[in-house]
């Protein structure tokens, strides 16, 4: 029993040590500020026409199923405060940051597991440079940073998708109404939360995928399977992450 | 006086986790100023372990390793870097990074090492003249994937020399090269212990590289290598290691490796016939 255990516990603890050591090197010199904004282009400016465009559409999505259940209640013009509430707690943080889950714990593990089987890590700590400062680090910033920006960008899109449903399509509410209703049903636990997850969603991202990706071993097809395990591992853990934060805030 | 001792290991052991036999077994050696030793055993023998170990890029599970005269074995990471600086390493591919460009890879250690502090323009010369040193003037705004595997080799060269550290190690600098290219990048190893007189050692599958780091030297008047006649092989002071199993099977001079009956090690002899 404790043998099945002890390589889960193993890995689990490589993860905090690495996740801290990462984290502590934000306020530690050297500061790669050039390779943190080249990792914000990447995940951030990168994965923006996909948030674009889940946001739309999950907005739109959610406008059009509530419309009928809104409608049989005489509710259809809450249709604004229900698709607002839903998308800023859950459904932006969430989504944004499975989207981002896919396309950048899947590249950041790659990335760095190529470089590991290629001995480009070993090459940068032989040349004096601290990997986890110059390729960690920079990544865990970034997505910090860039998964809030994307998730509000989401949020609004995604109310917007909503309206388009709500108001020009289906008339089911005016577009004051609509607009008016979604700003007012919103509080600041709301706006604390719909921020709050997606900053934490951003660490677990970047800190799974280096891990996985700092781990590599076995070629090509180990890169390949750091990069499923990054992705797997990232949104398994999201959806855990997500289910404690709702609870908290509750 | 006696000549400075640059690397030196005392028993040192190494196993990785879930393997049943240590990877490297109570390894003991002393590489001095200057000299070179040539490590040569099949695949998995315990070869490039050494380098990363005389490196501080594995952690040994026993013995002392001694570099630049100081105890190195329980170094942290950060403590590293100070001495790392004073030594070059190639790695097997050559290690060059593929986002970076020529330039940028060979640059790298001056501008990271803590212990170097110079100016662009100071950068750009010695990075110049590194690849100049390796015939590969015009590729500084090239990147890595488009060179040849010999050319990216000979970057990964100019990138370890262009500190001029104290000691070099090289990890299969030959493998995978054709005949041609394997001996360009070793003229080129013995053109860099003819100038600069650093200590090296030498990752190889092929005896012809030890061959050649034993019998030939660099005439940097006629940029050309030249066979040195047998009494002035001492000179040059390379020694043969031959890995087995995570132990040293051989340690001594090219003589004494052709001279030998065993038949694992004449096996690496037996390819130069």
């Amino acid at each position: 029993m404790l043998d099945i255990l002890k390589q889960p516990i193993l890995s689990f603890q490589e993860y905090l040590s690495l996740a801290g050591r990462a984290t502590q090197n934000i306020i530690r010199r050297p500061f790669y500020a050039q390779d943190v904004l080249l990792q914000m282009d990447t995940i951030g400016v990168g994965s923006l026409p996909i948030t674009v465009l889940i946001g739309f559409f999950s907005g739109a999505v959610m406008a059009l199923q509530m419309s009928r259940a809104l409608s049989q209640y005489g509710a259809a013009g809450k249709v604004g405060e229900i698709t607002a509430i839903t998308l800023v707690r859950e459904l932006g943080p969430v989504l944004t940051a499975l989207l981002v889950a896919g396309r950048n714990a899947s590249g950041i593990a790659s990335e760095l597991g190529s470089m590991k089987v290629t001995e480009q890590i070993d090459a940068m700590r032989a040349l004096g440079t601290d990997p986890l400062k110059k390729l960690v680090t920079p990544r865990l910033i970034a997505a910090c940073v860039m998964l809030p920006v994307l998730t509000v960008i989401a949020d609004f899109i995604g109310l917007f998708g909503g309206y388009m449903i709500a108001v020009p399509l289906l008339g089911l509410t005016t577009s004051t109404q609509y607009w008016t209703t979604s700003y007012q049903s919103l509080v600041y636990n709301d706006l604390t939360q719909g921020l709050l997850k997606p900053f934490l969603f951003a660490y677990l991202i970047a800190s799974i995928g280096c891990f996985y990706g700092m781990r590599t071993s076995g070629g090509t097809q180990g890169v390949g399977r750091a990069t499923t395990q990054a992705v797997v591992a990232a949104s398994v853990w999201i959806f855990v992450l997500d289910l404690f934060l709702t609870r908290i805030f509750q | 006086m006696a000549e400075e001792c640059i690397l030196r290991f005392e028993d040192v052991s190494i196993q990785f986790d879930g393997d049943d036999a240590p990877a490297l077994d109570r390894v003991s050696f002393e590489l001095l100023a200057g000299e070179t030793i040539v490590l040569v055993g099949a695949a998995g023998s315990g070869k490039t372990i050494i380098l990363k170990l005389a490196l501080g890029l594995l952690k040994p599970t026993s013995g002392r390793i001694y570099l630049f005269g100081r105890e190195v074995t329980n170094y942290r990471e950060e403590q590293w870097y100070d001495v790392r600086a004073q030594a070059g390493v190639l790695f097997q591919e050559g290690g060059l990074f593929d986002s970076l460009n020529i330039e940028e890879n060979v640059s790298y250690p001056l501008l990271n090492q803590k212990t170097i502090s110079l100016s662009p323009a100071a950068v750009h010369q010695k990075v110049e003249d590194a690849l100049q040193f390796v015939g590969l003037a015009g590729t500084l705004e090239k990147f890595p994937s488009e060179l040849s595997g010999g050319m990216r080799r000979r970057v990964g060269i100019a990138r370890a020399t262009v500190t001029e550290p104290r000691l070099i190690l090289y990890d299969s600098p030959t493998a995978g090269l054709d005949p041609i290219t394997a001996n360009r990048i070793i003229a080129l190893l013995l053109k860099e212990r003819e100038i600069r007189n650093t200590a090296s050692m030498i990752v190889t599958h092929r005896f012809q590289d030890g061959h050649m780091l034993a019998s030939f030297r660099y005439n940097p008047q006629t940029d050309k290598v030249l066979k040195v006649a047998a009494g002035e092989k001492h000179a040059h002071r390379t020694r043969f290691f031959v890995m087995r199993d995570g132990r040293m099977a051989f340690v001594g001079t090219e003589d004494e490796l052709e001279a030998s009956t065993d038949s694992y090690i004449s096996k690496f002899t037996l390819q130069r016939a």
